[in-house]
């Protein structure tokens, strides 16, 4: 089992390490330190989150949808939130909708998305025996647990959980007087969120490390696959903003519990001037979209990477320029964190910034649009085969490009005066980051989910739901754009107080509210599906996509550490799809080019030569270390 | 449309049912034998949908797009309007375009390049000279949106004519409050939150003469037609957002920090009831930022008049003081004299000692704008 080269010492040592006690089952499957359990959990939690942020929207669309329609079938869930007239209360409508935002945005697509993946695929395809810590990795997961506990519990306090929309904007935020949702609710959404914020720092330091650390022998950065470029970059972005959310919070507290004033300034309320002068409600929006913008594409970027190899295996061809994709994606995590006041061009803040914040909005078109074009291309005379995680990840590139382009206009600050806040920008995001996002997710779920549990997904099943949830997300938010250019205001819990909003588009709000109905109905069936599977489905072979990535060398089920004996050594890129001569239409990484002479490309042919080099590198094997 | 929606929730149905059924079979099949790594009509099938979706997908954005449009609002009623209007649907007919160029490629490639039993892919890595020509395109492209756009945005915010009508506009929990100069020095006074209370609701300071023949009004603003109009943007509480969604104007109200929004008017209330055929059309002021509960009702009216009419309507409105005589007990005793003829003949013999009481003492800081 130990390295061939190793000395005795290390044989026995490595000896030893396979005839450890069975662990007891908590660690094993609850405090556990291995990064595939702790994947696991983290989609477990991400898939309970979904089904309670999605319901949540079901429920707003109702009251948006079929405005007069007696909700008092909904009692048992919401209690006194319906009124003695079956009406949805309007204050618990915002705190619906505060947090579906907040859960989708941070608990889904953040830690649900990378949570998973990147703990899942960063060892597995760099080749890698854990993570770096595997115990900075389970205090993680285990800050994240309590910040959904408190966030879950925070949902069902009297005065109802936070409500002033998921981007809590100080002074409504800050004064528990001005809002029923900036009770209590309030408190608890700012004490999960800075235990959300620990757990994805802790989560962060952990991928970049690994990352940089860890990659098996042979393993450079350009040979890295997409998805661990997309998880790094992540990773980086998360770690250099998320503090910034932390200290917007934490003053946010002061504000609220210790009578400072970084947010307020001059506020009568309730019959009762204030004390606080000099605070600045703009403060805090910087603060927050500093993270806030960058949450974007943290959120969106490992769908990305996910897809990227998705694509690539499935119409079995090298994704178009490889280092294309990464100079866009290091681009666009770069343009991340200094666009993000284009969320504020009218707030307030000095136009000249507005110019600014336009200018390099816009720029970010250009690696966005290189990476759909990348995407398109790497379709073009492929050999497809359409699994359903390669027709989610088509969905997803769809959805990149069609929630994208609104972005053009959004991102120009003059257009944006008429269109902030209306369905318009809810339609914007919800297309290309929301839905593309989760689109990503399922994708990856589909894709790998023969390596987390050994077994297959039932396929028929998983081209329904694409098809019912790929239109029926279209069906949800192409016609929001028209209602957004009619000039409707979001978070609003009814359109009858204004004569521009009465009486038009209440068909086409009943019609939205439907097809987000038929889509919520859609996502059952990749809940029994995956259930199903978890227990029935089919046992996966060890490559079912015959893919070239590390993976899928190691075995069906992976045990602790990942390989049994030696992790591979790298020699390839991972893209060497249909490569002309070769026998197969793919070859692993770890296969070197001594074996594969008929498909070399004339510079491949110098690279054998490195092979010997790249075997006798002994590096960072976890279990070769003494520990 | 109705019977559409009620068509479609049908189709939804038939829809769910179908997939009930097709899962009990999926299910029975689930245990069964499966061909290993066989490639066969579920991929042609799925490559077909991608075509199909294409089709269904463009006719049913064009026909809801030609059916929503009666609904957009009409051509703005202000010059900066129409132009970030035409820029707006400038932008929309290149990303459509767009729109449809990138999709029509993603699917029908998918489609064209479904599998086929012995076919080869192509190994296709890279090409620099394709990804050079898309990286150029869209940024010659973006760089012509960005410059017409910023010259927009730089022309809407820039300052105000010095001739500009200045009207001010405070919002609160759940309301607008319309503050205007006053007939006669066509001056705002300065103002400060702690004099806020229930008989001077936008916290007028009656420690500056301007202030005295400033009036207010909660149910509508009046503004003059074909004239600059500079909007001082207030708040008393939590952020508000006002949005004047026919004269395209936005920008939030933010406590302790007044912001600004220049524009002009120049269709009146009575020529956009022609030009909409609508009878009972009014202009309208909403809140676009969340404020809690009434959030979705602070709705002000918006009235657009000539000037003439305008000037007489403004005369009729009382001041402030007018209307509310003990206001006076704040005017300090050497601008009582000036402040006498908004006043009824009593007010001004209030004994002098709430004069004093009334003013903040010396030394503390309130933080305060003036004009």
């Amino acid at each position: 089992m130990a390295t061939v080269s190793a000395n005795s010492a290390t044989v026995a040592h490595a000896a030893e390490h396979d005839h450890h006690e069975p662990q007891s089952f908590w660690r094993t499957y609850i405090f556990s330190e291995d990064h595939k359990t702790i994947a696991k959990q983290y989609l477990i939690s991400g898939i309970f989150w979904s089904i309670i942020g999605i319901s949540l929207s079901v429920m707003f669309r109702l009251q948006l949808g079929f405005p007069n329609m007696k909700l008092d079938f909904l009692r048992p869930i919401l209690g006194t939130w319906i009124n003695d007239t079956g009406k949805l209360d309007p204050d618990f409508y915002l705190a619906l909708v505060t947090m579906h935002g907040t859960i989708m945005v941070f608990f889904v697509l953040t830690a649900g998305l990378s949570g998973t993946f990147s703990n899942f695929l960063i060892p597995l395809q760099v080749g890698a025996r854990d993570m770096a810590s595997g115990f900075l990795n389970m205090l993680s997961y285990w800050f994240f647990f309590m910040a959904s506990v408190l966030m879950f519990g925070s949902l069902f306090i009297e005065t109802g959980p936070a409500s002033g929309g998921w981007v809590i904007y100080p002074p409504l935020s800050a004064l528990p007087q001005a809002h029923k949702g900036s009770e209590l609710g309030m408190t608890l959404w700012l004490v999960s969120m800075a235990l959300f914020i620990v757990s994805q720092l802790l989560g962060g330091i952990n991928y970049i490390t690994t990352v940089i650390n860890l990659r098996t022998r042979g393993m450079s950065f350009s040979k890295l696959p997409l998805t661990i470029w997309a998880f790094l970059l992540t990773a980086i972005l998360g770690l250099i903003s998320f503090p910034v959310l932390l200290s917007a919070a934490l003053l946010l507290i002061f504000d609220r519990s210790f009578g400072t004033s970084f947010y307020l300034s001059e506020i009568y309320i309730k019959g009762e001037a204030l004390p606080n002068v000099g605070g600045s409600p703009i403060l805090f929006q910087h603060l927050f979209w500093f993270l806030g913008h960058p949450e974007v594409y943290i959120v969106l970027l490992p769908a990305l990477g996910m897809t990227s190899e998705i694509i690539a295996t499935n119409s079995r061809k090298p994704i178009f320029g490889y280092r294309a994709m990464i100079a866009s994606m290091m681009g666009i995590a770069f343009l991340a964190f200094i666009v993000w006041a284009h969320h504020m061009f009218v707030t307030g803040m000095n136009p000249f910034l507005g110019s600014i914040f336009m200018f390099l909005t816009l720029i970010i078109a250009v690696p966005s649009a290189v990476k759909a074009f990348n995407y398109i291309t790497t379709l073009w005379r492929g050999n497809i085969r359409f699994t359903p995680a390669m027709l989610f990840s088509i969905g997803l590139v769809s959805f990149f490009i069609s929630g994208g382009l609104t972005g053009i206009i959004l991102g120009n600050s003059a257009l944006d005066i008429q269109l902030h806040d209306t369905y318009f920008v809810v339609a914007h995001f919800h297309l290309v980051m929301g839905a593309a996002s989760a689109f990503g997710l399922l994708a990856g779920v589909y894709h790998w989910f023969p390596k987390m549990f050994g077994r297959l997904m039932n396929e028929k099943l998983g081209y329904i739901h694409f098809w019912m949830t790929f239109i029926g997300i279209y069906l949800v938010f192409f016609p929001m754009h028209y209602i957004g250019i009619a000039g409707f205001p979001r978070r609003y819990y009814a359109f009858t107080s204004y004569d521009f909003t009465k009486n038009i588009f209440a068909d086409m709000n009943a019609f939205i509210s439907l097809a987000a109905i038929f889509t919520f109905t859609a996502q059952w069936i990749f809940i029994y599906n995956f259930v199903h599977s978890l227990i029935k489905g089919k046992k996966s072979p060890q490559n079912p996509w015959k893919s070239n990535t590390l993976e899928w060398t190691a075995p069906i089920s992976p045990g602790h550490g990942n390989w049994p004996g030696e992790i591979p050594a790298v020699y390839r890129w991972p893209y060497d799809y249909s490569k002309p001569g070769a026998k197969d239409d793919f070859i692993p990484q770890n296969v070197p080019y001594s074996q594969t002479p008929e498909s070399n490309l004339p510079h491949e042919n110098e690279l054998i030569g490195l092979e010997k080099e790249i075997e006798a590198q002994n590096l960072n094997d976890q279990f070769n270390q003494p520990h | 449309m109705v019977y559409i929606v009620a068509l479609l929730a049908v189709i939804f149905l038939g829809l769910a049912a179908v997939v009930v059924s097709r899962m009990a079979a999926v299910v029975k099949n689930a245990s069964g034998p499966v061909e290993e790594g066989h490639i066969g009509l579920s991929n042609r099938i799925n490559g077909m949908l991608m075509i199909v979706f294409f089709v269904l997908g463009l006719i049913g954005a064009a026909w809801s797009f030609l059916y929503a449009k009666q609904f957009f609002l009409p051509e703005a009623s202000s010059p900066h309007g129409r132009h970030t209007d035409f820029l707006f649907w400038l932008g929309m007919s290149i990303i459509t375009v767009a729109f449809v160029v990138t999709n029509a490629l993603l699917f029908f490639f998918a489609w064209r390049y479904q599998h086929r039993d012995g076919y080869k892919a192509a190994y296709y890595p890279e090409n620099h000279k394709l990804e050079l020509i898309w990286t150029v395109i869209p940024a010659v492209v973006m760089a012509l949106l960005v410059f017409t756009g910023w010259k927009a945005w730089r022309d809407i915010m820039a300052e105000a004519p010095a001739d500009a009508q200045v009207f001010e506009i405070v919002g609160k929990q759940f309301n607008w409050i319309a503050r205007y100069p006053g007939v006669d020095n066509n001056k705002l006074g300065s103002f400060n939150y702690k004099l806020i209370d229930n008989s001077n609701e936008t916290g007028i300071d009656y420690t500056d003469e301007a202030s005295f023949d400033d009036f207010v009004s909660t149910s509508e603003l009046h503004i003059p037609v074909n004239k600059p109009i500079l909007l001082k943007i207030r708040a008393r509480d939590v952020l508000h957002s006002v949005f004047i969604p026919h004269l395209r104007v936005k920008m939030d109200a933010v406590p302790g920090m007044p912001t600004r929004f220049q524009f002009t008017a120049d269709k009146t209330t009575d020529e956009m009831k022609n030009i909409t055929g609508n009878p009972n059309f009014t202009y309208e002021i909403a809140c676009t930022e969340v404020c809690g509960q009434g959030h979705f009702s602070m709705r002000i009216r918006l009235v657009v008049e000539d000037e003439a009419s305008w000037l007489a309507w403004c005369k009729e409105q009382k001041p402030l003081l007018t209307s509310t005589p003990e206001l006076a007990n704040r005017i300090p005793a050497n601008l009582k004299a000036k402040a006498a003829k908004y006043l009824p003949a009593d007010a001004t013999a209030a004994p002098a000692d709430s004069v004093t009481a009334s003013i903040l003492p010396k030394g503390v800081i309130v933080a305060s704008a003036t004009h």
